[in-house]
């Protein structure tokens, strides 16, 4: 998909979204899915998940000064089986990779996992010289957006999640199939 | 007593030990056989009374093992550093100080799990944080599979 590093001035262009779909398929599908689609990007559903210092940015993004349920992410669900999206917000220490693995397999399809912080993406301050911190929560689970930052400013991680929606918006059915897919276990 | 006084009279009570004046705190090494009786001695005599242990650290010197001791008096106020150290690398053995400060108890197990220092007569000598498929992390010679070297 071609969400990598979208520029400032295609954020709000509605003609690049038209040139990330697939071209040639049923009008009548397309129509479903940018229904289906529009309500699953609208009202992504969070797990509560935060394990360090970019948990409390998450928080405050929570928050009213920049809030993130105006755009849908109103509810964190404490149960992974009612969750859409879990943001890994914090440093994972090989002790916790167990058990976030356990988490985001109980969550049910269509799911999504967003790294925030550095600590997510490479290990961060830490990936160096550390006995017990993973490098990199992509050794773990897949990932679909990667926000850096130490921590990522609450403005940072709304951009991320809004890429986020913008990558569903773009989903077929075809595509969650093969995405499905490709979390299971053979 | 002030930072001197106190040196002098801990080598007043046994005049083999090592005394430095760093620059906090005076430093007083001793060697690991006499080491609990000395820190009896610190607690229980009237002109020093340590009765507060601030932490314990382990140190990895390299070719040494060694123990950190950061005491002080709440009576006087004055606070004193205690090092010890060994050579034996394989099965460094150290008194442990619980029975004099209880507090040493979590420190000691920290030291054992990190660094592998054992502490005898310590009432429940086990791992604190980590589990036995990890070595002793902090040591000097630790090997570690997963870092990124760039």
């Amino acid at each position: 998909m071609g969400i990598k590093g979208m520029k400032y001035e295609e954020f709000g262009d509605n003609e690049s979204l038209e040139l990330l779909r697939k071209s040639g398929s049923n009008v009548f599908l397309t129509t479903i899915d940018d229904v289906i689609n529009w309500g699953r990007k609208n009202s992504l559903w969070p797990l509560t998940f935060a394990t360090s210092c970019c948990g409390i940015e998450m928080m405050q993004t929570g928050a009213p000064k920049h809030d993130f349920a105006r755009f849908g992410m109103e509810v964190y669900r404490a149960s992974p089986r009612q969750a859409d999206v879990i943001v890994v917000a914090g440093t994972i220490v090989k002790k916790m990779a167990p058990v976030l693995k356990r988490l985001y397999d109980e969550m049910s399809e269509p799911k999504y996992v967003v790294a925030m912080g550095a600590c997510t993406i490479t290990g961060g301050p830490f990936c160096e010289l550390s006995y017990s911190v993973v490098n990199g929560v992509d050794q773990i689970i897949p990932v679909d957006v990667f926000i850096p930052g130490c921590p990522p400013r609450p403005q940072a991680l709304l951009y991320g999640m809004l890429q986020l929606q913008r990558f569903i918006e773009t989903e077929t059915a075809e595509s969650k199939k093969k995405r499905s897919a490709s979390h299971s276990y053979k | 007593m002030d930072k001197i006084q106190i040196g002098e009279f801990i080598k007043s009570l046994d005049s083999d030990l090592e005394i430095k004046g760093g620059k906090q705190f005076t430093e007083v090494t001793v060697p690991p056989s006499k080491l609990h009786s000395l820190a009896s001695q610190l607690r229980e005599k009237e002109e020093t009374s340590f009765d507060f242990l601030i932490c314990i650290t382990g140190v990895d010197y390299g070719h040494d093992l060694g123990i950190v001791y950061h005491i002080r008096s709440t009576k006087y106020g004055h606070t004193i550093v205690l090092k010890s150290r060994t050579a034996d690398r394989e099965n460094p053995v150290f008194d442990s100080v619980t029975d004099i400060w209880s507090g040493a108890d979590l420190h000691e197990r920290e030291a054992f799990d990190l660094l592998g220092i054992k502490f005898a007569n310590h009432p429940d000598l086990r791992r604190l944080f980590l589990n036995s498929a990890w070595g002793f992390p902090l040591r000097k010679d630790y090997i570690d599979d997963d870092i990124i070297t760039w």
